[in-house]
């Protein structure tokens, strides 16, 4: 087996990417899009303040190029079409040799139109059916977002990207060409230009989707299943099973979720190959000082114990935490409203969104305050409609609501009842007559560049008493760049997006995996060496991990009707022992060898003369059984040619002449009668053991 | 290894399905279903073959529920709360959902409308459905150690499942009840081909066999369109899932294209309560309805209303779904009462009704007074129409799921005995597959598969992949690959078997190989007549004229062909030459192994003819 990780990605909206060779299968997991990216091109329409503002700056063009690390103004930013970031190490492989896609969650499958589109491209791709729904419908919004930029920049002629010809002057800002070209200055051939709506559609026809925990098995001879990683609502973790043994892939995972189910634990544990891809814990910034904490699993690790670890996960300190967040972004979206501003909340997380819409509607019912709820997005109808079908994902207490007759979550009442308005774009005929401000905004996209939340935020930026909901990470980077100077209140939020470091220990010694494959990069910040149990091998970014066999010998399904059928050979000196030369057909079914009978099964296997000996065989015994078989021979003792071994030869003179030559290695029968021939074979297998 | 199948229910009858497997120590309850055509003891699975001491957690593994239907769930909450069983039940998100409303009303019907007494309250089907584990299709669920389940869509009402369990190398399907055909709002059956040695299959239609539904569609919708032209009242007594939203589905779509304004209603709050399900649990649904369910949900019904009891005796048509089906009791029995007597009415009774039921006597015959259960006789004037859709396959879809699984062998259950043998005479003739048909309380004993398991080498697992191909050359070039793995079985007592290649063996066992061979010095020609490389070539060819399928090397002065051996022999005496022949000429010095032994001697008859 063979781990070659990609991409280690950044966050949640960038999930690692890797390549595994596994029985001779190669398996990419997640296809990504670095969406982060983008925020170097400027959004459309430009706004007439930042262009003053630009122009101000360029009055100066002497200063300009003399100050190197100058501060970036928003005339930095690319003005074209948008092109997209893929995995970089992606295109060094050739596309069609990839034989499975396994993707975990539903920003994983971004970045899969441009690999299906390639005509080589004859993967089997599998994804939960619930990733596959929502990647779908996320890369059908991301589609329609970037037509505003077709619209506004007209047909590109060439093929040739022409926005990155200018990129390597001197003048553009080291930032802009870190994102464009990379640390190492190679990532330029990772830009792709978006896909259509149509590659889209072709991609999705070539998904095989799966249920929850449904075995799939992959050419007869890996079986696949997917299991809750609780990260989102379809996000999962692999479970691949082979004849060489079992491996598990766990992605970026939460242990207690309130809209995904759960982490499930059951399916993952003790696996041959654990592979941690989890990277989340790189986004913060969160260090374990005094490294394991681990827990005692010495020597008797009883169920109880185990069950107490996997509660210690359980806990609900996390989850706590995590609505606690949630009733915070919520109390700061009612306080500007209270002062009359609006807020504009631009998360991609599904979960959170779904989340945030109910305790928002909820509160606002309980208060006193009048303000609309907008969910702006092309596919929002849809997408929220889906939710609500799929109990098999979601927690615990959202299925019981589902079975109990209540929809899963909670918006569907507050759209009926004109609480929440969903609108497919912001130019939607019916936006404008139910418009009223200050109002709560949902609307993508979190990178600032695409969608709704550009004009809205462009629109109320200037104003105070505004909030604006951003994912972690913009801000720093070139995010808000073309909105600056910004009034707006910020609030960034870091959602849990992964397994939190401290608990990695309790969750090796809960999995109990032979070996477990750690990001080199998490493995620093982290001290497992206290894990006696596991095996713990490194990985890094675009390194070939070669990880050795663990299970020696894989096994084989004999058929009872071939059983029956052998002829079992007794052994002379050994009574334990039993031997029985065995033919068939071997087959791989659902992961696993099996031999049954073939296809000219050779009834006499069992008649047939052995073709292996061990043993020895005594000139005196051989001579004795000749002669009860009516051969006479005598026995001649001789040194051999090079003097050092032992040969002794038999004459054989009755009933024709013949030799018989044998040693410690072999015994040789010369003769030139076959029927002799035969008869001292049956003589000599007589003596000797064999097969 | 064995697989044991004792009946508790629905044996060679239709009602209170309950079928206990035993496979491989394991065992496993398929449906806790009720009879709904019985009053007495008779109406429950009798529990006590099961165990005499009542101690249900020890004998079972699990219960598994296949859908919502009270002769397949009726008894569960009778069965965990009054005789304790507490060990884990399985069944779908919507059966989960869905059973407790059915069991409810159920549980209403009987006692409120019906008088009798309570078998089971409302807090017990709580508490029963807290132990009750969701499982969605496909998902395979490892219940313990051994014990392997998972559910295949059956199509029969929303969330029905066919389960497969495998406990170590036996594996069996219980079918549940199933439609092989899609309908308004179902798919059909699906499931994959698998390695089965029982397979429990539903016969209720065991000899039926249906044509297209278009024609019973259209004929069900003629009927009631004439009925409310007419001013009359069409009354449609269902249960509440399942039929009803099949046919108010296709009810709804007719009012829209033909523009009829005359109102549906359902009658009770249960039935609106479901469409709510319904939309909930649309990926449960047929393809068609999930595809549309973007746009618009088809369960949103819009000419639906519900139904109010002063509605009765409104004048003016109408048509009203009522539960409960069958008209055993309850409101759709009252409604009956009122509206039987006019010939101007409808009553459209869709499905299958138990024997017992008024149902049953409306469509056994056509009888003009009908006894209800209290005693008071009704008159019966009004149109009687069966609704021939069924939401159970017809025979040809027993006979086709039968022959694409090929289990070892099949039991029926749920149908009527004399079309179950005559079923079970076609299973055995025509695909040759040992059936069953055991009635209640019968246990039909088979034995199962198993596979002998053993560890294999490396180097055996390599010589079984690398190709073996096999030339002929008659008039054509014929290039065969017969692969055939063939090893060696090594049994130590209490150890694990391995299968090693021939060429390992005495290494497993730790002892030194010990070749033999057969080797002989063998005259070609007479004394230096011609070179030797032309002798090896002339040699080579001859063997190939007469050994065929051989592929034979040659280089210099040496010939091989398998494991045989030829050189021309240099020396004066050799030992490998026999003493008569020892005369001067040129020699082949042969030797080879035991394996190849005829071959050999054929190529020893060739050289020796050639002299």
């Amino acid at each position: 087996m063979k781990l070659t990780c990609l991409s280690k990605g950044d966050g949640f909206q960038y999930p690692p990417c890797h390549i595994l060779n596994l029985c001779g299968f190669r398996i990419l997991i997640d296809c990504p899009l670095d969406l982060l990216a983008i925020t170097i091109f400027s959004p459309v329409p430009c706004d007439v303040e930042a262009s003053e503002y630009s122009s101000l700056d360029a009055q100066n063009p002497v200063q300009k190029k003399q100050k190197l690390e100058r501060e970036m103004t928003p005339a930095d930013l690319v003005c074209a079409e948008p092109w997209y970031k893929t995995v970089k190490a992606l295109h060094l492989w050739e596309v069609s040799l990839i034989d499975v896609v396994l993707i975990s969650n539903p920003m994983g499958v971004l970045g899969l139109p441009f690999l299906t589109q390639n005509p080589g491209f004859c993967a089997k791709i599998y994804m939960t059916e619930a990733t596959a729904k929502i990647g779908q419908l996320m890369m059908e919004d991301l589609v329609s977002m970037h037509m505003e930029f077709r619209g506004f920049y007209g047909p590109e002629d060439s093929s040739f990207p022409g926005w990155m010809k200018n990129l390597d002057r001197e003048e553009v800002p080291a930032l802009l060409k870190k994102v464009v070209f990379g640390e190492s200055g190679d990532d330029l051939g990772s830009w792709m230009r978006l896909y259509s709506l149509d590659d889209i559609k072709s991609c999705m026809k070539k998904v095989q989707a799966v249920n929850y925990a449904e075995e799939v098995c992959y050419n007869g001879t890996l079986v696949m299943k997917a299991l809750s990683s609780g990260l989102d609502i379809g996000a999962c973790n692999w479970l691949i099973n082979g004849p060489h043994g079992s491996l598990s892939y766990v992605s970026d995972s939460i242990f207690v979720s309130h809209h995904a189910k759960s982490f499930d634990f059951h399916g993952l544990k003790g696996n041959d190959v654990m592979i941690y891809s989890d990277f989340s814990c790189l986004q913060s910034t969160e260090l374990t000082e005094n490294g394991c904490n681990s827990p005692d699993t010495a020597t008797n690790s009883s169920e109880k114990k185990d069950e107490n670890l996997a509660a210690s996960l359980l806990d609900t300190e996390e989850s706590l935490e995590e609505l606690e967040k949630l009733a915070f972004v919520c109390s700061c979206a009612a306080e500007s409203a209270d002062a009359g501003g609006s807020t504009l909340i631009t998360i991609t997380q599904i979960g959170i969104v779904l989340q945030l819409l109910e305790l928002m509607s909820n509160s606002l019912e309980s208060s006193s305050l009048k303000v609309p709820i907008f969910v702006i997005s092309s596919v929002a109808e849809e997408l929220l409609a889906y939710t609500n079908t799929i109990p098999e994902w979601l927690c615990k207490q959202r299925q019981e609501k589902l079975i109990s007759g209540e929809p899963s979550f909670g918006h569907l009442k507050f759209i009926k009842d004109k609480k929440i308005h969903l609108f497919p774009a912001i130019h939607s005929p019916n936006l404008i007559t139910s418009w009223q401000e200050p109002c709560i905004v949902f609307a993508p996209h979190s990178s600032l560049r695409l969608g709704p939340s550009v004009q809205l935020l462009q629109r109320w930026r200037g104003d105070p008493k505004s909030l604006l909901v951003l994912e972690d990470g913009l801000s720093s980077g070139l995010g808000l760049l073309p909105f600056r100077p910004i009034a707006m209140k910020i609030l960034q939020c870091s959602f849990l997006s992964g397994i939190r470091l401290q608990k990695l220990p309790t969750l090796l010694s809960v999995l109990q995996p032979k070996r477990v494959l750690v990001p080199d990069v998490v493995n620093q910040r982290i001290n497992l060496t206290e894990i006696k149990t596991n095996s713990i091998l490194k990985y890094s970014e675009n390194k070939t991990l070669r990880v050795p066999r663990i299970t020696a010998n894989p096994d084989v399904e004999i058929m009872a009707e071939l059983a029956s059928k052998l002829s079992w050979r007794k052994l002379r000196q050994r009574e334990n022992f039993g031997i029985a030369r065995l033919k068939g057909e071997l087959l791989m079914k659902d992961g696993k060898y099996r031999l049954v009978s073939g296809l000219e099964q050779e009834e006499s296997s069992g008649k047939a003369r052995p073709l292996r000996h061990w043993g020895s065989v005594a000139p005196e015994t051989l001579v004795d059984a000749l002669l009860k078989m009516g051969i006479t021979g005598s026995v001649e003792h001789s040194t051999g040619e090079d003097g050092s071994e032992d040969n002794r030869i038999i004459h054989v003179t009755n009933p024709s002449s013949g030799l018989i030559e044998t040693s410690e290695m072999g015994t040789t029968i010369i003769t030139d009668d076959e029927n002799i021939a035969s008869q001292i074979f049956q003589a000599i297998d007589g003596i000797l053991d064999g097969i | 290894m064995a697989i044991d199948c004792l009946i508790l229910g629905a044996g060679q009858e239709i009602g209170k399905s309950c079928v206990v497997v035993t496979i491989n120590g394991k065992k496993i309850m398929f449906d806790c279903g009720m009879h709904m055509g019985c009053d007495d003891h008779n109406r429950y699975p009798d529990f006590s073959l099961l165990s005499k001491t009542g101690d249900f957690d020890k004998e079972l593994s699990c219960i598994i529920i296949t859908h919502f239907h009270m002769d397949h769930v009726g008894a569960l909450p009778y069965f965990t709360e009054v005789c304790g069983y507490n060990g884990p039940i399985y069944m779908s998100y919507p059966t989960k959902a869905l059973s407790p409303l059915m069991l409810e009303d159920y549980r209403r019907v009987m006692v409120d409308r019906r008088g009798e007494e309570e078998l089971f309250t409302t807090t017990h089907i709580a508490n029963c459905m807290k132990k009750v584990i969701a499982l969605d299709l496909k998902q395979t669920i490892q219940v313990d150690q051994d014990l392997q389940i998972r559910g295949y869509y059956a199509g029969h009402v929303i969330g029905a499942v066919m389960v497969y369990a495998k406990v170590g190398d036996a594996a069996i399907v219980y079918t549940g009840d199933y439609n092989m055909t899609t309908d308004r709002h179902l798919g059909a059956a699906k499931i994959e081909r698998l390695q089965l040695d029982l397979l429990i299959s539903e016969s209720t239609y065991a000899t039926t066999i249906r044509g297209s539904k278009y024609p019973r569609e259209r004929e069900f919708l003629q009927a009631v369109h004439k009925c409310v032209a007419g001013g009359g009242k069409a009354l449609i007594p269902s249960f509440a899932l399942g039929r009803a939203q099949e046919l108010c589905m296709l009810l709804d779509d007719y009012w829209e294209r033909m523009n009829i304004k005359v109102p549906i209603y359902f009658s009770s709050g249960l039935t609106i309560q479901a469409n709510m399900y319904y939309k909930m649990l649309i990926s449960w649904t047929s393809q068609n309805v999930k595809e549309k369910h973007a746009t618009h949900n088809p369960f949103d019904f819009k000419n639906v209303k519900d139904f109010d009891r002063s509605l009765i005796h409104a004048p003016g048509p109408c048509v009203l779904f009522a539960t409960p089906g069958m008209l055993c009791a309850g409101f759709s029995l009252e409604v009956f009462k009122h509206w039987a007597p006019s010939p101007l009415n409808l009553v459209a009774l869709p499905g299958y009704s138990v024997a017992g039921t008024v149902g049953h006597k409306l469509m056994s015959g056509k009888p003009t007074t009908v006894d209800l259960y209290n005693g008071t006789k009704v008159d019966v004037r009004c149109k009687i129409h069966q609704v021939a859709f069924s939401p159970h396959t017809d025979a040809k879809g027993i006979m086709d799921l039968t022959k694409f699984l090929s289990p070892k062998n099949v039991v029926l259950v749920h149908g009527e005995k004399p079309s179950m043998m005559s079923l079970k005479d076609k299973i055995t003739s025509e695909l040759n597959i040992p059936c069953f048909v055991p009635a209640n309380g019968e246990t039909v004993s088979f034995t199962s598969t198993t596979f002998i398991k053993a560890t294999a080498s490396d180097t055996f697992l390599k010589s079984c992949s690398s190709p073996n191909f096999k030339f002929s050359n008659s008039t054509q070039l014929h290039v065969t690959d017969q692969r055939t793995a063939d090893g060696v079985l090594v049994v130590e007592k209490n150890k694990k078997s391995k299968i090693v290649h021939q060429d390992e063996v005495s290494e497993v066992l730790n002892e030194k190989n010990h070749e033999v061979s057969l080797a002989y010095c063998c005259p070609v020609k007479g004394k230096g007549e011609s070179e030797d490389v032309d002798l090896i070539k002339e040699l080579s060819e001859k063997i190939t004229e007469t050994v065929s399928g051989t592929q034979i090397h040659e280089s210099g002065n040496c010939l091989q062909v398998g494991s045989f051996k030829g050189t021309l022999c240099l020396k004066d005496k050799c030992v490998h030459r026999s003493e008569i022949s020892s005369s001067e000429g040129v020699f082949l010095c042969c030797n080879w192994s035991v394996a190849d032994l005829e071959l050999g001697w054929k190529i020893i008859n060739v050289i020796k003819q050639n002299l």
